[in-house]
């Protein structure tokens, strides 16, 4: 297990599942396979979930310059609003800022998550992208899928399956929030 | 961070993370009502009651198109002031509300302290959307949504509220969440329409308007209410305008980048010269506009099924 910085330890109250490596190469391989799958960039978006997707979008559209030379739009959606949960919440979560600078109308939207568990996110998301605009076609990058979904949702590009068991806690660290790029189950 | 309060009834209690949190909180809801589609579904399956004991279009118009904005159902209650005798027929209605399973109750009402009576007799939250002299909450968090948007900070910012503010619960609020920011507050106007011992909460009192102004980065201005006329607080408009309707000329007294307030509806020509209204420093509209995203942030905060 290495990093930029050299050998990581793991952390005694989490499993390493993913080490930067490893995420770093899941990346590139998604963005590969983004491009694959759509022949190109054309009328191609990248829609990240606040907060990791976000940072996670990111990552793609730079491996898809390096790649096809071509920036392709990128967006943040914050799903809050979206939740089907609020009616049940005794406080009301944070909100932050959805941003989708670009008309969505027949574009082809990637939203990029994190993990992919229940499937509840996402369809908070598709519905929220649907208020925004009309996209073409919706597909669904992932880091990690950790099964256990309560919706009948699939992700186009996975970078790992991870099973897991329902109560175990799956965290995507990352560099742009301070800590080390990792993927890790929580020991309880 | 999250509003843990059943009711908003004034801002003296609010913290300065509460009021930060309710601009941020609108911050998204501003982006909500740039959208096409300016809906969200995330109080779908709640009740929004507009009870309003006094006439108003602006905020209960306001209040509405948050609630709906927000998939809510929304109820216009307007009984006719003339019938309501205070205390008593207020709990009566409210209980009419209340069985009518309201989840928010917006109230506008002519006594001070109506929220409050409300709030307490009632499981449903209250929204004090303006009572007698004391408070209007909504409408001072959308006076700081509008500063902050033009990019003014609150620490050591100076504002200038001019006019009646013995009456004006918009100034009340404003003078409770400004000071608590750190911005230093000066009210304007004559001493007849100055509360007594308001100094007590950390504001200048200038009777000199155009010293009043002078430096100032934010221009409040307060309708003047007509109807006082014949009260003995201001002989004649005219004069009234002379000395505290806000002109070109005085506007230059403040900060070169000064932006000019007013809650509305305006008197153009008594408080505020008509080409001051219209002119770039006016945010007034703005105000408007963003008393929808304040109100949409405040309702969904409020929204917890606690």
């Amino acid at each position: 297990m290495t990093t930029k910085q050299g050998v990581m330890k793991e952390r005694a109250d989490e499993k390493l599942v993913m080490d930067a490596g490893d995420m770093a190469r899941a990346v590139t391989r998604i963005a590969h396979e983004i491009l694959e799958h759509n022949k190109g960039v054309n009328n191609l978006s990248l829609v990240g979930i606040r907060t990791g997707g976000v940072h996670l979008a990111h990552r793609l559209v730079k491996r898809i310059q390096n790649i096809e030379g071509v920036s392709v739009p990128i967006g943040e959606l914050d799903i809050t609003l979206y939740r089907d949960d609020l009616a049940l919440r005794k406080n009301q979560p944070v909100l932050r800022k959805t941003s989708v600078p670009f008309d969505l109308a027949d574009k082809v939207v990637v939203l990029v998550d994190d993990v992919l568990f229940t499937g509840r996110t996402i369809r908070a998301a598709m519905d929220s992208l649907m208020d925004l605009g009309r996209p073409g076609e919706i597909q669904l990058a992932v880091l990690v899928d950790r099964g256990h979904r309560q919706l009948p949702i699939k992700a186009t590009y996975i970078g790992k399956n991870l099973p897991t068991s329902r109560e175990e806690k799956v965290e995507v660290l990352l560099e742009e929030n301070g800590e080390d790029d990792r993927v890790v189950i929580a020991k309880p | 961070m999250s509003l843990k309060r059943k009711d908003l009834l004034s801002l003296a209690p609010l913290s300065v993370d509460e009021i930060k949190l309710v601009l941020e909180t609108a911050d998204s809801f501003k982006e909500v009502t740039g959208r096409e589609i300016k809906k969200v579904p995330a109080l779908r399956g709640k009740t929004v009651v507009n009870l309003f004991f006094e006439p108003s279009t602006r905020t209960r118009t306001s209040f509405e198109l948050a609630a709906k904005r927000l998939s809510a159902d929304v109820i216009n209650f307007s009984p006719s002031s003339s019938s309501v005798v205070k205390g008593e027929t207020l709990l009566d209605t409210a209980r009419n509300i209340e069985a009518m399973q309201a989840d928010i109750i917006v109230l506008r009402h002519s006594s001070a302290g109506a929220a409050d009576t409300l709030a307490r007799g009632v499981k449903s939250s209250v929204i004090n959307a303006g009572d007698g002299w004391h408070e209007h909450p909504t409408q001072a968090l959308l006076d700081l949504y509008t500063i902050r948007e033009r990019g003014l900070g609150f620490e050591g910012l100076r504002v200038a509220i001019v006019g009646d503010v013995s009456h004006s619960r918009v100034a009340r609020s404003n003078i409770y969440a400004l000071t608590k920011l750190g911005a230093e507050v000066r009210l304007v106007g004559p001493p007849t329409m100055m509360p007594w011992g308001v100094e007590k909460l950390g504001v200048k009192v200038y009777s000199n308007m155009d010293e009043g102004l002078r430096g100032v980065h934010v221009i409040m201005m307060l309708r003047l209410q007509l109807e006082r006329q014949g009260r003995a607080l201001f002989p004649t408009i005219r004069e009234y305008a002379r000395l505290y309707g806000l002109t070109g000329e005085r506007v230059k007294l403040a900060d070169s980048g000064a932006i000019v307030m007013h809650p509305g509806p305006i008197n153009r020509g008594v408080e505020i010269a008509p080409d001051v209204a219209d002119s770039l420093s006016s945010v007034i509209l703005d105000q408007v506009a963003n008393g929808v995203a304040v109100r949409m942030g405040i309702l969904y905060l409020m929204s917890g099924a606690g």
